[in-house]
């Protein structure tokens, strides 16, 4: 049977069409940031890699990034359960809050924190107070990085979690499975992937925040400053091929990432295919 | 809605975990989104109506207002065509290479914006290899608002793609054979029969990719050029202001935003939740 | 140190949660000098010659941190509770600010010599190759067919030498006549091309994307670029009159007792003026005090009239209310 769009002169130009403009529009940017980073080659670019201050802006990032995870997978989880799994008043309401994050502009969203943990903010000044210090130490960088990424898992579970109802999980519960029993074999082998894709686009998010952590951080070099702002620095600094190395490790773990996200799919759908 | 399922109907509650869930995302909810905008708040609160509404009308303001609403409109429109192309694309054809352009879609959310904005203004200025490319036509794009909406549009492109191609996905095969089998061209049943099922996800898309370019700044203040009155964005604005230790007028500016963008989230939210019903009514 | 045990240590730092404040290397005393974004290098130059100097004098292990930005973002975060001991900005209002709340001391001015200011400079032209706009002074910035780029007054102290430089300037040609000020002015800034938010942005417009005639900035900065980029295909003219850029340093007290660091901070702002010191800050295109360094670095500074922000605008705080807050000049001479 014929499909719409299925001559072969019309597939040609859409498939023709949508190549050379990702190619143009997506792909064009990726290989200018390696060939930018290597463009004094690999000697200068790891130079510039295994240098101190660019390692501990790595692992502090990559650090940062592992304590996001779990705060915004159990985050997530519990609220696409809530409004997915039942109905009460003010269900729309918690479901556009979420999105808070997404409409407030990243540089804002450090201000916000800043505002209030910082020493003049109310909460800040007690904390001030008993010597304890959250913004412009690792804390605060943690602190911004999940409210930023806090909606990739949740939004990613509910429309999927609302299209499969509750019919599996509440057969489970009349036969009398505990809470978590339901949980753990009804509900997760069911969200699995979708799951994993919000940690994956949660830790693409966390490791790449510039706008919200560059408030909050201080920058101080070899101690508050993250890859993106290492970058940054760099850039001032005139060692464009210094700052493009980082941005290739930063796209590196972007490609990671989505190789990951890549296999999952494959995964999944192979499955599909065989039951 | 099936007979198992018609069972439990009316006893919604008898799945575990409401308070734990509701405990959890309460708490999370307050402490990590409404606390700190509290905090926005107490600042407006020390400004009077009168002094708000000076600084949120200010000239300046009001044409970066314009300049960023503009640019994200063009962005948005441009990302709908192009999102839909890409997205029909992956989920209609095979060819090869269609695996690595499906991940690619993906590129601008994991890509950090810092950098995206760094590298689009590198290939773009006169002496990139998109700008060399463009001179002779006498097309600037780095320092315009052009370059305000490419930077805006490669940043919210995944927004649309990946919310057209899941609807895409799940539109049964007998849609387009029925409409073949009566005749019409690919044209006229596109339109007719498909645009119907992909429109509301293309809308949503569409408009979450605008709220996204509302607020964007990394990427976009690299290629921006920033001059009064004509490629300043709103986010610029806040920035200026928090530069100047003004704290009222950079959460001023920021509620417009923050305003704007809940509005209009809420209003695709609400939207979606009547289609989603509407679906599942006319299922049953 | 490899990868997996700065990664290991990190993560176990966090874990913890023990050194919420502390940094990674809390045992010996640290001092962190909280600094405009356009001195890093230079820091990095200066910090490892004082950690090797009090070594020797105080038998005593210690070690200098770097944190850069904007000098006003820098203050707002001090303000906001960023612990730095020392500030060493380019903008004197950026410490009042401080000073203003309490955390540096109210004469801080008279805390060091010259103002509190070790080295100084002014705003100077980089031009491309054997200028072919022919620009030697502020008049030549208003002429029709050039372009200038500098950074943002609004968000760059920078851009703001830059902005009361030519304000100086044309107050001195026209007499103080008000309007021809502000006609100068405002032909100046429509010659602007591209506002980036800070100096090195700027630099990259000029430089990289090959954009503008003349880039403005600090003398410093336009000597640093030329070396960097290659003293052949640009040249540096610093105009014969322009303003006197300030660096001030103060010591951040309240942070330093906290830190038990108050006399290690205290020495650092003084070394800066040692003649060694001083010798470096030259090496770095800074004009210093120190007379012997002056003289060896005599043919690189040209002489030119330079004139003080409080001679032309009375004080720091009405040059700021007068030019830069919203709804002021600035904003009105932009205004189309």
């Amino acid at each position: 049977m014929r499909r719409i769009g299925d001559a072969p002169a019309v597939k040609r130009l859409l498939i023709g069409a949508a190549l050379v403009l990702s190619a143009l529009f997506l792909l064009l940017p990726l290989v200018a940031i390696f060939a930018q980073a290597f463009s004094q080659g690999v000697m200068v670019f790891w130079a510039n890699v295994s240098n101190y201050f660019t390692l501990h802006a790595i692992a502090l990032t990559l650090g940062v990034a592992l304590l996001t995870i779990p705060i915004c997978l159990v985050f997530g989880v519990a609220l696409a359960w809530l409004v997915t799994r039942f109905s009460f008043p003010g269900r729309r309401i918690l479901q556009t809050l979420i999105d808070i994050p997404f409409a407030v502009s990243p540089v804002v969203a450090g201000l916000i924190y800043l505002l209030l943990y910082g020493r003049n903010g109310w909460i800040g000044n007690w904390l001030d107070g008993h010597d304890i210090q959250l913004m412009f130490a690792w804390p605060g960088i943690l602190m911004v990085t999940v409210f930023v990424t806090c909606p990739f898992v949740a939004r990613e579970l509910i429309p999927l979690m609302q299209a499969q109802g509750s019919r599996e999980e509440e057969a489970a519960a009349t036969l009398g499975a505990r809470g978590w029993t339901t949980f753990y074999r009804v509900t997760l082998p069911n969200i699995r992937w979708a799951l994993l894709y919000g940690v994956i686009l949660t830790n693409a998010r966390a490791v790449g925040e510039f706008g919200a952590v560059s408030v909050v951080s201080g920058a101080i070099r070899g101690q508050t400053n993250t890859l993106p702002l290492h970058l940054e620095q760099l850039y001032q600094d005139y060692n464009a091929v210094g700052a493009f190395a980082c941005a290739a490790l930063l796209a590196l773990i972007a490609l990671l990432t989505l190789a990951a996200k890549a296999s999952l799919e494959w995964r999944a759908s192979r499955r599909e295919a065989l039951s | 809605m099936n007979q198992r399922a018609s069972r439990f109907a009316g006893s919604t509650r008898v799945l575990p975990g409401f308070g734990l869930s509701m405990g959890i995302s309460v708490l999370f909810i307050s402490l990590v989104l409404l606390l700190p905008i509290t905090g926005l708040f107490g600042q407006l609160a020390g400004l009077s109506l009168a002094e708000y509404w000076a600084i949120i009308t200010e000239g300046r303001v009001v044409a970066s207002y314009m300049v960023t609403i503009g640019a994200a409109a063009v962005a948005a429109l441009v990302n709908a065509v192009f999102g839909l192309l890409l997205a029909w694309v992956l989920v209609r054809y095979e060819f090869p290479g269609k695996r690595l352009l499906d991940a690619l879609m993906d590129l601008p959310f994991a890509l950090p914006t810092a950098v995206a904005g760094i590298t689009l203004a590198t290939l773009y200025a006169g002496s990139g290899w998109m700008g060399k490319l463009l001179e002779p036509t006498g097309f600037q794009v780095a320092y315009t608002w052009v370059g305000i909406a490419l930077a805006m549009a490669f940043t919210s492109i995944p927004f649309v793609v990946r919310t057209v191609q899941p609807v895409l996905e799940d539109l049964p095969a007998e849609v387009d054979e029925a409409a073949m089998s009566l005749g019409a061209t690919d044209g006229v049943a596109f339109r007719r029969v498909i645009m119907p099922h992909l429109w509301p996800a293309l809308v949503t898309g569409t408009g979450l990719a605008f709220v996204r370019s509302l607020g964007e700044f990394g990427a976009i203040i690299f290629i921006a050029g920033n001059m009064p009155y004509e490629t300043e964005i709103t986010a610029l604005m806040i920035f200026v202001k928090l530069q100047e230790y003004d704290y009222a007028g950079a959460s001023a500016i920021a509620s417009v935003v923050l305003f704007v963008s809940l509005a209009l989230l809420l209003a695709i939210n609400v939207w979606q939740g009547r289609f989603v019903r509407r679906l599942h009514g006319g299922k049953g | 140190m490899t990868l997996p045990a700065l990664f290991r240590r990190s993560v176990l730092a966090i874990a913890l949660g023990a050194s919420i404040a502390t940094p990674a290397m809390a045992q010996e005393r640290e001092l962190l000098n909280s600094s405009y974004d356009i001195a890093r290098e230079l820091f990095s130059a200066i910090n490892p010659e004082f950690e090797a100097w009090w070594q020797e004098e105080h038998g005593e292990e210690i070690s200098v941190n770097q944190s850069h930005g904007g000098s006003s973002a820098q203050a707002r975060a001090i303000l906001q509770g960023l612990r730095a001991d020392v500030v060493t900005f380019n903008q004197v209002t950026d410490v009042q600010v401080l000073a203003d709340a309490g955390l540096v001391a109210e004469d801080w001015q008279q805390a060091f010599e010259n103002n509190a200011s070790p080295y100084y400079s002014t705003t100077a032209f980089l031009v491309r190759k054997d200028n072919p706009k022919g620009i030697e002074s502020w008049d030549d910035l208003v002429k029709e067919d050039v372009s200038v780029v500098f950074p943002n007054p609004k968000t760059s102290g920078n851009g703001r030498y830059t902005y009361l430089a030519a304000w100086g300037f044309a107050d001195q040609a026209f007499d103080g006549d008000e309007e021809q000020i502000q006609d100068f002015m405002r032909t100046f800034l429509a010659n602007v091309s591209v506002f980036d938010t800070g100096g090195r942005g700027a630099t990259t417009s000029f430089i990289e994307r090959g954009i503008g005639d003349v880039l403005i900035s600090f003398e410093s900065e336009v000597n640093n670029i030329r070396s960097e980029y290659g003293s052949d295909d640009y040249e540096v003219v610093v105009p014969p009159v322009s303003i006197l850029a300030e660096f001030p340093v103060a010591v951040v007290e309240q942070n330093a007792e906290r830190n038990g660091t108050s006399d290690l901070a205290r020495s650092y702002l003084e070394f800066l003026y040692r003649e060694d010191t001083q010798r470096l800050l030259a090496g770095f295109n800074y004009r210093v005090h120190d007379e012997t360094v002056v003289e060896e670095f005599a043919d690189q500074f040209p002489e030119t009239e330079l004139f003080n922000v409080e001679d032309v605008f009375g004080s720091w705080d009405e040059a700021m209310e007068t030019h830069f807050e919203g709804g002021a000049l600035l904003d009105q001479l932009q205004r189309r």
